[in-house]
């Protein structure tokens, strides 16, 4: 099932499918190792529910929630 | 080793955020820090010469960055060094931890043509999370020397510096291969477009053409603006090839270029870590996650996260106003020892009303200054500013702004000074600026006793609420100019949030001392100087000129008082002498107080103030307040001992002040006029200058004057304007 990160329960996990949005936010997240095929690993939401804190590739970053918007997951049992 | 075969090396270091860079580097350099700007921008350059293997080594620590495209200015800066300052070897941190996103900087900087050491750090930590590196293996698939560091056990600095220095020596040229291949097509057109830079190409221009191509067909602003200032007759046929190729590219993969060599980076980098890296525990016990459950908590984490706050504000500000009385009393001491000491003189007047006065003023602020930075170092370091940042970004980003903005915003509650200087830890250079602009309408403790005496004056019981208002309105201003300059001057795309949450660590004292003693260095030497010319300008103003014509003869009245009183007192018995003299003391002072009143009000100052009187009267503040807002600008806290002076209260207590004030004519709705005018106008001197040394920019230090100001005299004009209308006079 195709969802978007922002969309992800905490505690869930997905493989990315597509990273969308443009320019240097795209470039960034690509960066930060957050690339099609990577396993992400939703930890937390803020307090506020925004940023979200993820797991990827063994260390944790986090993400505004509208950022998190542009990356389209798929989620793994 | 003679000094004639000396050389200079100098060695850059370059890592992600959090690899461990910075303590590396004061492992490093020790004491032995210079820290200042990179040209043109406020990005903090720290650079320590030291000497070593028969060479001087100058160490430059890069900005931390994840990348070199030139997205943030930090890239930029590290970047434009790397290439421009051609450093004999770059020494690339790794940690150890998270070597797959570390090795997308190391192969970025494999593709420069420049000499690296990749320094694998923390490895023992690593060790521990059951992460296993090959070296040898590493070194020989990338043909880097690579060394181990423990960063906060300083092992490994002397095998670093070996590793580094010979490298520098070594006349091997820089290997070429062993570098990122690119799938066939792209590399088909790399060489496409590296063929026609190379015919192209004159000795003016300094980068590699295999490094060009790539990062043309990136679409690098930087590079192609280079290109056409460089090339100027090949380079319209390179630009053109490019937009070609990418083009081409793009339709090809149905992506843009950038994308398709990033992802190949990573493709590449997975193939590396695949070979080097052995991962044995699955299930690893993660300290900092176990951390992360309490302080990032959905519940507890606001409460922590406040209490903490708490306590830095205590620590800065109540703690540090313990030291901060100290210096005060030995300014206080020192002007006291002179002003005995000292025959009556200009020289007098200037050294001590003056210079020690304005600078005395200024330099009591350094103990808040050490303990804010000391709570700030102990928060970076332990990489709870990273979870500050994620607990407030919801909050922040409503005006546009970053979580880590919450605390030089919060810390311009104490003293705008320190305030502002916090800002640092922002990585944004806009959302620094936008930061440094709004922060002064956070009401500083100066402002307080104006707002006491004020408030005390005209609003007797409802003073607290009054005062709390005007707290809040100077929130609700940062708030809409945050807004304001967001969607207008500081426009543009957001910087991306996207940030590390680094592991817990436990910080190392002498970083923190380190951090600390920059800061107070830092702001002890560039005030000093600025402070001072601006205390000497003021005092002048005030001082001079010194030929006033008075209305009365004080000087006359004070003699034959005196006379008068001298002979009385001689004249009758013990009783009555104390009388007598206690009533001299009282008429004499009020003459003094008098007398001090009209130099205040002839003075030069006193003339700007009855010049501007226009300007301040549809405000509802008179000559005398206009006067005392300029000396505010020396600090804060001067407005009130100004109105001391031009409403001649004799004595020093509050009271005195509250009753002339009453008797002045000054109403209830221009004191709330001047409340209002003294929250949001122009910072004090300190705060002008640390602008001025923050932003790097004197457009910006003088558009912060005029905006603060301008918005001061609009809210003013609104209260007391309002007021009138409605009736309130």
């Amino acid at each position: 099932m195709e969802l978007t990160l922002s969309g992800m329960r905490e505690g869930s996990r997905a493989r990315i499918v597509h990273v969308g949005s443009t320019g240097a936010l795209r470039r960034r997240l690509l960066e930060m190792g957050l690339q099609k095929g990577t396993e992400i690993y939703v930890e937390k939401y803020a307090p506020l529910k925004d940023p979200v804190e993820l797991i990827v590739k063994g260390y944790h970053i986090s993400l505004r929630v509208e950022e998190a918007h542009h990356i389209t997951v798929e989620l793994i049992e | 080793m003679s000094a004639v075969t000396e050389k200079s090396i100098t060695i850059a270091l370059a890592g992600n955020p959090n690899s461990g860079k910075t303590t590396v580097f004061n492992n490093l350099t020790g004491t032995r820090q210079k820290v200042g700007n990179w040209p043109g921008v406020t990005v903090e350059k720290k650079e320590g010469t030291i000497r070593g293997f028969g060479h001087e080594l100058v160490i430059v620590d890069l900005p931390g960055t994840y990348s070199l495209t030139p997205y943030s200015i930090e890239e930029i800066v590290a970047r434009d060094f790397v290439l421009n300052e051609s450093p004999d070897v770059v020494v690339d941190i790794i940690d150890a931890s998270n070597l797959e996103r570390s090795l997308y900087l190391a192969v970025q900087l494999r593709e420069i043509n420049c000499k690296v050491v990749f320094v694998l750090n923390m490895a023992d930590l690593a060790r521990r999370r059951g992460i296993k590196i090959d070296a040898q293996k590493l070194s020989e698939l990338l043909d880097v020397p690579v060394v181990f560091t423990v960063g906060n056990k300083k092992e490994g600095m002397e095998n670093l510096l070996k590793t580094a220095v010979e490298l520098a020596e070594s006349e091997t040229p820089i290997v070429v291969n062993r570098r990122v291949r690119y799938s066939a097509d792209i590399e088909d057109a790399i060489g496409k477009l590296q063929a026609e830079i190379q015919e192209h190409t004159t000795a003016a221009f300094p980068y590699h053409a295999r490094w060009t191509a790539i990062k043309l067909l990136e679409n690098d602003e930087v590079i192609r603006e280079r290109v056409l200032e460089k090339l100027e007759n090949g380079s319209r046929r390179i630009l053109d090839t490019a937009e070609r190729l990418r083009k081409q590219l793009t339709d090809q993969f149905n992506d843009e270029p950038e994308i398709l060599l990033t992802d190949e980076r990573f493709g590449f980098i997975a193939g590396i870590v695949k070979e080097v890296l052995t991962t044995t525990t699955q299930q690893r016990v993660d300290i900092s996650r176990n951390i992360d459950l309490v302080l990032t908590n959905r519940f507890f984490g606001f409460p922590i996260f406040i209490l903490f706050i708490w306590a830095m504000f205590q620590l800065t500000f109540t703690v540090g106003d313990y030291p901060k009385a100290w210096i005060e009393s030995g300014v206080g001491l020192l002007s006291a020892s002179l002003n005995a000491a000292l025959s009556d003189s200009l020289f007098k007047e200037l050294l001590l009303d003056g210079i020690i006065a304005g600078v005395g003023s200024v330099v009591v602020f350094l103990p808040n200054i050490l303990l804010l930075f000391f709570c700030i170092a102990l928060f970076e370091d332990t990489g709870y500013m990273a979870r500050a940042a994620f607990l407030m970004d919801r909050v922040m980003h409503l005006i546009g702004l970053h979580g880590k903005s919450f605390i030089p915003m919060l810390m311009g509650f104490g003293c705008s000074v320190p305030a502002i200087m916090a800002s640092r830890t922002l990585e944004s250079e806009k959302d620094r600026i936008l930061t440094i602009l709004i922060t002064p309408f956070m009401s500083c403790s100066a402002r307080l006793p104006i707002y006491i005496v004020l408030a005390g004056t005209f609003f007797a019981a409802k003073a607290g609420t009054v005062i709390f208002s005007i707290y809040l309105l100077g929130i609700v201003m940062a708030v809409v100019s945050g807004r304001l300059f967001r969607s207008t001057l500081l426009r543009g795309q957001d910087a991306p949030f996207v940030m590390e949450l680094p592991p817990y660590r436990i910080p190392m004292l002498k970083s923190l001392m380190i951090h600390m003693w920059d800061r107070g260095k830092m702001f002890l030497k560039k005030m000093g100087g600025v402070i001072l010319v601006g205390s000497i300008v003021v005092w002048s103003l005030s001082a001079f000129p010194r030929n006033i014509e008075y209305s009365r003869d004080y000087d006359g009245q004070i003699h034959s008082i005196s006379d008068y009183f001298e002979r009385e007192i001689v004249a009758a018995d013990p009783q009555r002498q104390k009388e007598l003299a206690a009533n001299l003391e009282a008429e004499l002072s009020v003459l003094l107080a008098a007398k001090k009143a009209e130099i205040a009000e002839k003075s030069y100052m006193g003339r700007i103030g009855k010049g501007i009187e226009p300007v301040f009267a549809p405000i509802g503040i008179d000559w005398r307040g206009s006067i005392a807002l300029m000396t505010g600008f020396v600090a804060k806290e001067i407005v009130v001992s100004t109105l001391g002076i031009l409403y001649a209260v004799e004595s020093r207590s509050a009271e005195a002040l509250q009753h002339a004030l009453k008797n002045s004519g000054m109403t209830v709705l221009s004191a709330l006029s001047m409340m209002v005018f003294v929250l949001l106008y122009l910072p004090c001197l300190a705060t002008v200058t640390t602008i001025r040394k923050e932003t790097n920019s004197f457009k910006w230090t003088a558009f912060s004057i005029a905006y603060s100001t301008g918005i001061a005299w609009l809210a003013a004009f609104f209260v007391y304007q309002g007021g009138l209308l409605l009736g309130l006079g």
